[in-house]
């Protein structure tokens, strides 16, 4: 029975309230707390009893300190920031320069033949290799970073797009045609629309790969960011703190997988209403 | 445009011969060079105004491809195919098709869909509105206007791709096969549905299946082709008196009807068969 249903008028924030909560004790959710709980209890385990090559890991607790100490001081967060920052900005950017091509490239057979073979061979090097151009082309360390993260999920989105174009049913196409759909109406009605769960599929699997090359850059080129901080912590010999950096690299990524998820489900309505 | 066109119509059959749809010689091969084939050849038949056409044949004769040329997707490489007279240039909203499998835009609402042709020829929103309304109460899908099209089920799917082509006052509606896939008792509930609409409207149908009863059932005309190189191999007119009903499956003049075009049919098939096209056989596995 639905809450609106109740004689009983009740405002509409105490029916989102009870909602919200109860979405919070699905047990979804419970089995997801028990799960995170299950692994450090595991963790605790393995330290305990020293179990062979990873006796140096510190105690749960440990790290928990060694967090609880960096989230006190400005640096832990301006590392988030500026490795957010970096995300961002290239993210976007391979995002308004990927879909448009990838689109172009899908619906245009001469320019996919023009383009398609520079970008298979392009494609295959990982963009970690990209580094060492990358630091000696831009002028600063900062532009070096931000090309690379541009690079990583840039091949990812352009290939998803042009393929979901691709897929999309030629009797959609013709069925727009015969109701008098011009080129225009057909790249903005059926196009776009058709291919925008492969754009979101690009995105998924791009921010990861964005994530992947930020950190390494950051470690070898930066002066900022979650990626050096863990990198410093090793030098510093500080186990605790690269685990600290490691996981909060880790929420960062899940948080960013996360917006793309919800941009996703917004612009795409006809895909989760059943 | 128009005054060609009426010189055509008057030169091409007599006045009571009228043809709103003329299939005339077509022929249309598939592949390059040395590995093309005949799909369709010398394909002639017409559909006058008002009637209820049904094109049948085995599996693989063209039939399909012949929807193409009619719709404008594709171009016949001899022959004509002219609509009042003029020739078929294009995809246009005086053909339009539902196909065998839904091609509903799943981004869009039901009415979003429906009133996707009257959005890109620029009709004024109060005349879309009012259309969409009339359409989609017509064939009962009001009360759904804002489900997607997965929302739906495959009949009600079928009665929206049905409203997405009327609200554009087609001339000739071609339904390729436009029930396969539907449970037996949906199939049957739209079967008589389109009739419905059809005896109402007579608003001039080509509808393509590989049912036969269904076929006798519903048209005012038989066009049965014959298996690789598809070409007519014979039209029947189908007599029976409307408004049809169910009961008249029984008459003796149906089961005539049935008995001559199940030789044909099946004449077609076991040629099919032994070709080795083995889906050919569709035609003549629904037990009498």
């Amino acid at each position: 029975m639905s809450l609106n249903a109740l004689p009983l008028k009740i405002p509409d924030v105490t029916v989102r309230v009870l909602s919200y909560i109860r979405g919070a004790l699905s047990v979804k959710t419970l089995e997801g707390v028990a799960s995170v709980v299950a692994f450090v209890a595991l963790w605790q385990a393995a330290v305990f009893v020293q179990v062979p090559y990873i006796s140096n890991l510190p105690y749960p607790a440990d790290v928990w300190n060694s967090f609880a100490e960096a989230a006190r001081t400005e640096n832990y967060w301006i590392s988030w920031a500026a490795s957010l920052k970096r995300i961002f900005v290239s993210f976007l950017v391979a995002q308004a320069l990927g879909i448009p091509l990838g689109l172009f490239m899908g619906m245009s057979r001469s320019f996919k033949q023009i383009l398609f073979p520079v970008f298979e061979i392009v494609r295959p090097i990982p963009p970690i290799a990209w580094i060492p151009l990358a630091i000696l082309f831009w002028p600063t360390e900062e532009l070096s970073i931000y090309a690379l993260t541009f690079i990583g999920p840039f091949f990812v989105i352009v290939l998803n797009v042009m393929q979901g174009v691709a897929s999309i049913d030629v009797s959609l196409k013709r069925a727009a045609l015969s109701l008098g759909a011009r080129r225009i109406d057909i790249f903005w009605k059926i196009m776009l629309p058709g291919a925008l769960p492969s754009i979101l599929t690009g995105m998924t699997v791009g921010i990861g790969v964005a994530w992947n090359v930020l950190i390494a850059a950051e470690m070898i080129a930066g002066h900022t960011g979650l990626g050096r901080m863990t990198w410093e912590a090793y030098t510093n010999g500080n186990i605790p703190l690269i685990i600290v950096g490691m996981a909060s690299i880790g929420l960062a990524g899940y948080l960013c997988s996360g917006v793309v998820r919800f941009i996703g489900q917004r612009c795409m309505p006809w895909k989760n209403r059943f | 445009m128009a005054a060609s066109g009426a010189m055509q119509r008057v030169g091409s059959k007599s006045a009571d011969q009228y043809r709103l749809l003329d299939v005339a010689g077509v022929t249309k091969y598939f592949g390059e060079d040395l590995e093309r084939q005949v799909c369709l050849e010398n394909c002639s038949f017409g559909i006058a105004p008002g009637k209820l056409s049904i094109l049948m044949g085995p599996s693989g004769c063209g039939k399909t491809t012949l929807i193409n040329l009619i719709a404008g997707y594709e171009f016949p490489d001899s022959g004509s195919i002219m609509l009042e007279g003029t020739s078929v240039s294009g995809p246009g909203s005086d053909r339009l098709v539902v196909f065998q499998e839904s091609a509903l835009f799943p981004w869009m609402t039901v009415y979003g869909n429906v009133v996707f042709g009257c959005k890109v020829k620029g009709l004024s929103q109060m005349e879309t509105t009012e259309r969409a309304k009339q359409i989609l109460s017509k064939v009962g899908l009001y009360e759904f206007r804002e489900r997607y099209p997965s929302q739906l089920s495959g009949g009600m799917q079928r009665r929206a791709e049905l409203a997405r082509a009327l609200i554009n006052d087609p001339k000739l509606m071609i339904l390729d096969e436009p029930f396969r896939g539907l449970d037996a008792m949906t199939k049957e509930l739209m079967q008589e549905f389109y009739l419905k609409l059809f005896e109402e409207t007579t608003l001039t149908t080509l509808f393509v299946t590989h049912d036969l009863e269904e076929a006798i059932f519903m048209a005012d005309s038989l066009v049965l082709l014959t298996h690789k190189p598809g070409r007519v191999k014979e039209i029947l007119d189908i007599d029976l008196p409307r408004p049809r009903h169910f009961s008249m499956m029984a008459s003796k003049q149906y089961f005539d009807l049935y008995g001559y075009a199940m030789g044909l049919l099946a004449e077609e098939s076991r040629r099919a068969f032994d070709a080795g096209s083995l889906p050919a056989l569709d035609a003549i596995s629904d037990p009498i």
